[in-house]
């Protein structure tokens, strides 16, 4: 199963549809790992024949199948920082009309989206659909940094080290969920880390 | 009257104090004996002599102190001052509304001289005179927006208008409740609203954005909010919180009348005329228990206000753990008496505290 029904929650977090083939003169589609089947879910034929696949398999098995979708270019990468360079100039060269196309974890779609926004399309106007892990992107309020995949709450900067709360507050232009230190008022007391979700 | 400013600190040793002055102009935020969520706006029209509405930009005794306090953050952390790029022309549009604001309320401590486009502003307190071309960024040392709002106290938020809502897209933020303009900056008004409890349920938000879309030059409207700080601490902000949150657990029966403080924030919502932005001043006060306590009325009404706070919102604003040592301190100065409508202490003529029960 790579759907998961993501429980209400506050304004700022975003919520993820099922991607849906719209008319346009030309198409990019960006997925890691499980998002692929979003993709091959959403595929036609004729959408294939202006289409851009950018994949990041991140351990997955679609490359084929998405290969054999037949899209006018294919590119498979090894992580997203990999990959960022080329969907920058991808959006840079883009014509009105370009759709654009999100699904896989809340990482990648984040991020492919603050690029597609820079390139000036408006956030409104990209498909995104989740697929696979659950795991954020979370940034330190307090040293700014970064963690990837993070699957657990509370977990540890991976730059400052502080134990952090995941917090269901999102930032488009951070692409990531804010972490906030859990132990200030009491330091060291820091409950057992269990699932996001659980 | 000429304002004797304090040499102050709001960091280490504290020192920050309220003259008599400050305590009876002090914006208490309660009108009545109970508090929820509301749209509670007004318009900016001046008010009594003396008090914190009267001008449109409030300069008291913690002026000097709080511009202090404000460089020091942002030269901790420049991150505090951000500007979308274009937000630059709201950020002269605040430039121009401050001084012109304050040059003309404060014509003892402020001036502003125009040329065309060659402003001289002169700022006597802070002892700065600085000729600049309106418009030109390259003839200040800051953006518009730094310049000025580091001769200002509070924060300001500079909100750009489009599809019918309402962008953080610049601003100031150095004496915040606990709350990020880096993680915020770009959200609309529902999305940096996000994290706060019951209001979007009741629809206050909906409402308020209405109201603040419809804002027009010349007719800026305010309110009041509210939290709680222990020590009068400016930056509470989430970015310093795993530094200053150990705080909140040194409050004793013994010494909670004189660090646990209501922090009040003035808000005010001003159109801009060339950007139509909306600038969103919040101008946070602090005032001490013990200093509250002087005026009979808060007194009572205070504690009947944080005993019936839906647990939600004393969680929210930070103080549910505190909560029962701040009644045990609150409750000494409530004897039950009535109170009037409204937030003036009323101390000439509210009963004095009957403790005949202890004494």
């Amino acid at each position: 199963m790579s759907k998961f029904e993501f429980p209400p929650s506050i304004r700022s977090r975003p919520i993820y549809r099922t991607l849906e083939p719209r008319k346009g003169p030309a198409h990019l589609l960006i997925a890691d790992a499980a998002g692929a089947e979003a993709m091959l879910d959403m595929a036609t034929t004729e959408m294939m024949q202006t289409a851009h696949i950018i994949y990041i398999p991140k351990g997955a098995d679609f490359g084929g199948k998405l290969r054999a979708l037949n899209p006018a270019k294919y590119y498979e990468g090894p992580s997203y920082a990999a990959s960022v360079s080329r969907i920058r100039k991808v959006l840079a060269d883009a014509k009105m009309g370009l759709q654009v196309y999100l699904a896989g974890t809340e990482g990648l779609m984040g991020q492919a989206q603050l690029e597609a926004t820079n390139a000036g399309i408006p956030h409104t106007a990209i498909q995104c659909e989740h697929r696979g892990s659950v795991a954020r992107r979370m940034q330190c309020v307090h040293c700014k940094g970064i963690t990837e995949d993070v699957e657990v709450d509370p977990f540890i900067c991976s730059h400052c080290g502080l134990n952090l709360f995941v917090r269901d507050h999102y930032s488009r232009r951070i692409a990531a969920y804010q972490g906030v230190c859990i132990d200030a008022e009491d330091p060291g007391n820091v409950p057992p880390s269990k699932g996001i979700y659980e | 009257m000429t304002i004797q400013f304090n040499d102050e600190t709001f960091r280490d040793d504290y020192s920050f104090h309220n003259s008599a002055w400050a305590i009876r102009r002090f914006p208490f935020p309660f009108h009545e004996d109970s508090y929820m969520y509301s749209v509670n706006m007004e318009q900016h029209r001046g008010g009594p002599a003396g008090s914190i509405f009267e001008k449109r930009f409030d300069v008291d005794e913690h002026y000097l102190s709080e511009m202090r306090d404000r460089a020091m953050v942002l030269a901790d952390d420049p991150l505090r001052c951000q500007s979308l790029p274009h937000m630059t022309l709201a950020g002269w549009d605040l430039l121009e509304l401050i001084m012109v604001s304050k040059s003309e309320d404060y014509p003892e401590l402020f001036e502003l001289h125009r040329n065309g486009n060659t402003w001289r502003w002169v700022n006597k307190p802070m002892g700065i005179d600085d000729t600049f071309t309106f418009l030109d960024e390259a003839t200040l040392p800051y953006g518009p927006l730094e310049y000025i709002t580091r001769q200002a106290q509070g924060d300001f938020c500079v909100l750009d208008q489009r599809d019918d809502n309402l962008w953080m897209d610049a601003g100031i933020v150095t004496t915040q409740a606990d709350w990020s303009l880096d993680f915020d900056i770009g959200m609309n008004f529902f999305e940096w609203h996000a994290p706060v409890p019951l209001a979007h349920e009741k629809g206050v938000f909906v409402r308020a954005l209405k109201f603040l879309l419809n804002i027009q030059q010349g007719s800026p409207a305010r309110r009041l909010n509210w939290t709680m700080t222990v020590n009068p601490l400016l930056d509470t902000s989430p970015e310093n919180y795993h530094k200053w949150g150990i705080q909140k657990t040194t409050l004793t029966p013994e010494n909670i009348g004189q660090k646990q403080h209501l922090r009040v924030e003035l808000q005010t919502f001003f159109r801009l005329p060339r950007s139509n932005a909306l600038v969103f001043p919040i101008r946070a006060y602090l005032c001490s228990f013990q200093d509250l306590m002087t005026m009979p009325k808060w007194g009572r009404r205070l504690h009947r206000v944080i005993r019936d706070l839906p647990e939600e919102l004393a969680t929210y604003k930070g103080f549910i753990d505190n909560r029962t040592m701040m009644l045990d301190y609150l409750s000494k100065f409530d004897d039950g008496l009535p109170t009037s409508d409204g937030i003036w202490p009323e101390f000439e003529t509210e009963p004095s505290l009957n403790l005949s029960e202890d004494s």
